[in-house]
């Protein structure tokens, strides 16, 4: 009998060639947006494939939904005239060339290169694996991925806190966020919908945060749920107290990097190299990093979403909406 | 025994799948197009869920599963509702013979 694995890996493979032309392709953008999601999706399951199921939940988490998310947001905010690329007249002679050419040539050319190349690749088929689960006992966690993120490489992942709290600055210095999700009579359905998820997405988001000590898992996962619950919420016709988009929400966006730098000055201080933990408080630390990191990504995400800074109390110019993150 | 139960039980889904695919293709509204879509994720997902059911491990790995199917039913209805609430507001025509 034949090992249907192969099989499947092929069909998922041609799936996701196609939806990437497709979306690449197609004029119309929304349809592109949504091919988008669901090649994120199949990503993920190209991932699982590859025997990474935590890099499978984050880009089911982050690529597919969030980014879904931000793209169908951003789409709302186009005119209908802008919904459709335009075509682009041919410029310079590369982009005279038609697809079937561009197929023909490019796609048998790289494969040949990349043949030649993977023929001089050594196999390594453990990587640093050997490495990192020989070091695994003084990490202070049980999962080596978590290991890697936030005490070997934690530098690395102290840096992409500050990349995601820069991105949201910049969201922010570009425009007020609009009040997004204002439907007409707000449907009931909905509001049920979100009464019933975000006690649910909460709860999850808690045990995945919790799960990455020792299996897949982990800050990026959690705060990507939670941030999709403070989305449901939002549709559902929740919003902030009218107090909190001041510094309470800016707080909570940063309180993740300053945790983190935190960590790192004090480990700088004791032992003179930033983010080495003493063994025994490693699992301590990497929790409350790990617990600040979900909450300031899930409001980052949020945020990111809302699309703009928040509306200010004071100045009363205009009917100024309640806003949520 | 279980194996074949599974076996009997995605084979079962099937039909279930395909019909939606074929409805969400060939029907003439949006509406017709909505039921048969959700129609394959309500009761295909069922099946399929029920059928991995006889292979999980522990109960913990039955109550995942129930509740992914609980929660994709809750949620495709509501996407279902909201997707005809939309179309109907904006003057979606209803599909006559």
């Amino acid at each position: 009998m034949i090992h249907p694995g192969p099989i499947f890996d092929l069909i998922l493979m041609t799936t996701l060639i196609t939806l990437a032309w497709l979306l690449l392709a197609g004029k119309d953008l929304f349809r592109a947006v949504v091919l988008f999601i669901s090649f994120g999706l199949l990503t993920a399951l190209a991932w699982v494939r590859l025997g990474a199921p935590d890099v499978a939940l984050a880009e089911a988490a982050i690529g597919a939904g969030i980014t879904g998310a931000l793209l169908l947001v951003g789409l709302g905010k186009l005119g209908s005239a802008e919904r459709c690329r335009r075509t682009v007249r041919p410029a310079t002679a590369l982009q005279r060339l038609t697809p079937a050419v561009l197929i023909a040539v490019i796609i048998p050319s790289v494969a040949v290169i990349l043949l030649l190349e993977l023929r001089q690749l050594k196999t390594i088929s453990f990587g640093q694996q050997k490495l990192v689960l020989s070091l695994l006992d003084i990490s202070g966690t049980d999962h080596p991925v978590t290991a890697v993120l936030l005490n070997f490489r934690a530098w690395d992942t102290l840096l992409e806190k500050g990349v995601l709290l820069l991105a949201l600055t910049g969201i922010w210095s570009l425009d007020q966020a609009h009040p997004l999700f204002h439907q007409e009579p707000l449907s009931p359905v909905l509001k049920g919908l979100s009464q019933l998820y975000l006690p649910i997405l909460i709860i999850v988001s808690g045990a995945l945060l919790w799960q990455g000590s020792y299996a897949p898992g982990g800050a990026f996962q959690a705060g990507a749920l939670l941030s999709a619950g403070i989305l449901l919420a939002a549709l559902g016709g929740r919003s902030l107290p009218s107090y909190w988009p001041g510094l309470p929400l800016r707080l909570l966006a940063s309180c993740g990097l300053l945790v983190f730098l935190l960590v790192t000055a004090l480990t700088l201080l004791t032992n003179e190299l930033p983010l080495n933990y003493p063994q025994e408080l490693a699992a301590v630390l990497i929790l409350l990093i790990e617990i600040f990191a979900t909450v300031a990504i899930a409001v980052i995400l949020a945020a990111a979403v809302a699309g703009g800074h928040p509306a200010e109390r004071h100045k009363h110019h205009s009917p100024s909406p309640e806003k949520k993150p | 025994m279980t194996e074949l139960l599974t076996l009997l039980l995605l084979l079962a889904s099937l039909p279930f799948f395909l019909a939606g695919t074929l409805g969400l293709l060939r029907f003439p509204d949006l509406y017709c197009r909505l039921h048969a879509v959700t129609k394959a994720d309500n009761l295909g997902l069922g099946l399929v869920v029920m059928a991995l059911l006889f292979q999980a491990d522990s109960w913990r790995q039955i109550v995942h599963l129930l509740l992914t199917w609980l929660l994709v039913l809750v949620a495709g209805a509501t996407v279902a509702h909201l997707i005809a609430r939309k179309a109907r507001d904006d003057g979606h025509q209803y599909w006559r013979r």
